[in-house]
């Protein structure tokens, strides 16, 4: 997913006026038209910007999402759902792939994204510094994170810039098929044990709040969103994806028979909508500050994955240069 | 054919690939490159879903109303019959990779022969995943040659994991009364016609990674008849720690 730290940060007026104000007008107008805007095409540079920053984030959190998840993986409780983690897993790191290589059109090369992250100057969605305590946190995180991620995903499928917009339409087809398994495991566990239910039960109590955070803060609050509307970058306000959100999400919950920790949740029969109590800003934004259960542990991991690593990599560029040259020397026979 | 040494020999590759699969899986997240991170999880997936179809097969030949999960996550570790080299731990990458070099390079020669079993069941899964095993050997292979023809320090961490490897590697040719009774029914193939080409593919690749061959020595032996290292048992409390402490529940 994972677009929530956009609108956090302060607006980039400056950049704006450098910009010819004829090609913004007609930039706007092919925006306007529902035309797609291409790598080699004019844009503003706080259109580029904004867009590097919004996939690049979405594209770490990809990555960073795949340690919760990994936490499980060798503890999975059979066969069969060990290699729907691994498979699940797996398409998160291809997410991240299709990601970076979409924000490389924008001329930011992916080794300067990574070092971004792991230099803690990138964001990621603050949903990954929350633990994996049980083996039903997976399938919290399908049917509830990913859940949640296509909701803000599917209107990214229109989104006005070609790559982003094409790379989100294989990504959201992925991550429906990831709700319905992380659901579909919900259901085997509310259908289980006494000891399975109260797992599913404390997944839920744990994850439901941090999910609804992912939409990012109220639209009152939110800074800048309008001029990504304007954009066609982002298409629908975190409020109404919120309550879509919800109002799919609640009736699945109570079909597994499960309660959510929200006494104030309740149906509005004249609008249909499930009203939910009020969210607690203040721990999203302490954990957006990095003070969440696992931000410091999540990044550790990055890093040490990255520097271990180091070796590898300088290995490979060793042996491509060593290959090009005996090319190069046969070649030149 | 007793339908014994079937389950034996079934078991022993089901929980080659169970063990492997389980080795690298635990490189999800942390791997040198996101590539490879995709890369390990997906060669781990195919050993799962391959060890998931062979224990299968075990089970039935077993008769004891077991499943392949039953197998997996409710038996003991003198009870498993992979190889030794499956269950060594990661270390660094140079290890892991080598490891799956030479696993992958005798699990080709062997599904190639499998797959022309007599046990019509074995030859389809065999023929089905010496595909996987081509794909995968493709993956090391090229990694142990960048590993050993690379900087100084990729050559000597790529030698080291072969040096200590090595002895494991005997065990893959190993044949006992299991597998001479599925070699006289023409259910497995001779282990000694393995090796011979197993040896061609690991000096072809290794003398392109510049990587010296070890003299071969004592090999490690025990694995197939449930003899394991100390290793095997931490990695089953981690990998059956939900079944066994949920007795009955389903997932
Ligand atoms: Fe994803
Ligand atoms: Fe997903």
């Amino acid at each position: 997913m994972y677009t929530q730290g956009l609108d956090q940060r302060a607006p980039e007026g400056a950049a704006k006026a450098a910009d010819d104000a004829a090609a913004l007008v007609a930039f706007q107008a092919r925006i306007d038209a529902e035309e797609k805007i291409e790598p080699n095409d004019w844009m503003p540079q706080g259109y580029r910007r904004t867009l590097v920053r919004q996939i690049s984030q979405h594209a770490h959190s990809e990555i960073v999402g795949m340690l919760p998840e990994g936490n499980w993986i060798t503890r999975a409780p059979s066969l069969r759902r060990k290699m729907i983690l691994l498979a699940k897993v797996q398409d998160e790191g291809g997410h991240g792939l299709y990601l970076y290589s979409a924000a490389e059109t924008l001329g930011v090369p992916r080794a300067e994204m990574v070092e971004q992250l792991l230099a803690g100057k990138a964001k990621y969605s603050s949903i990954f510094n929350y633990p994996t305590l049980t083996w039903a946190d997976i399938g919290a995180i399908g049917w509830l994170v990913d859940g949640a991620a296509i909701m803000n995903q599917v209107p990214l499928c229109r989104c006005s810039y070609g790559p982003y917009a094409r790379a989100m339409i294989r990504i959201c087809r992925e991550e429906s098929f990831h709700q319905r398994q992380g659901y579909e495991l919900m259901l085997k566990l509310a259908q289980g044990t006494s000891g399975q239910k109260r797992m599913a039960q404390d997944a839920l109590n744990r994850w439901w709040w941090p999910s609804l955070m992912m939409f990012g803060p109220s639209d009152k609050e939110s800074i800048h969103s309008s001029q990504n509307m304007a954009w066609k970058i982002k298409r629908v306000s975190n409020d109404d994806l919120r309550q879509k959100f919800i109002d799919v999400t609640v009736p699945q919950g109570h079909f597994l028979g499960l309660t959510f920790p929200d006494p104030e949740l309740r149906l509005d029969e004249a609008s249909g909508h499930w009203l939910h109590g009020p969210i607690d800003w203040t721990e999203f934004n302490r954990i957006l500050a990095g003070d969440g259960p696992c931000n410091r542990e999540r990044m550790a991991a990055r890093r040490k994955a990255h520097a271990d690593g180091a070796w590898v990599r300088e290995a490979a560029a060793a042996h491509a240069a060593k290959r090009a040259n005996r090319q190069r020397a046969k070649a030149a026979e | 054919m007793p339908d014994t040494a079937h389950f034996e020999f079934l078991l022993r590759l089901g929980d080659s690939c169970l063990v492997l699969g389980h080795r690298l899986s635990e490189w999800c997240g942390h791997a040198p490159e996101l590539e490879e991170d995709i890369a390990l999880a997906n060669v781990a997936l195919d050993l799962t879903g391959q060890a998931d179809m062979l224990l299968a097969e075990a089970a039935r030949f077993e008769g004891k109303g077991r499943d392949a999960d039953a197998l997996a996550f409710l038996r003991d570790a003198g009870d498993f019959r992979n190889l030794l080299i499956c269950e060594r731990p990661n270390g660094d990458f140079a290890h892991t990779i080598m490891r799956q070099f030479l696993f992958d390079a005798w699990q080709v020669e062997l599904y190639g022969a499998l797959a022309a079993s007599s046990d019509k069941a074995l030859a389809g899964i065999a023929g089905k995943a010496v595909k996987e095993a081509e794909y995968h050997l493709r993956h090391s292979g090229e990694w142990v040659v960048r590993l050993g023809d690379g900087t100084p320090e990729s050559h000597s961490r790529a030698q080291d994991a072969l040096d200590l490897l090595w002895p494991y590697t005997g065990e893959m040719f190993e044949a006992d009364e299991t597998v001479a009774a599925l070699v006289a029914a023409r259910i497995a193939p001779d282990p000694a016609a393995l090796q011979s080409a197993w040896t061609r593919t690991v000096d072809d690749v290794l003398a392109e990674a510049t990587l010296a061959k070890p003299p071969s020595g004592w090999m490690q032996t025990g694995g197939l008849t449930g003899r394991h290292s100390e290793a095997l048992g931490h990695m089953l409390a981690v990998m059956q720690v939900l079944p066994r402490s949920h007795p009955g529940a389903k997932w």
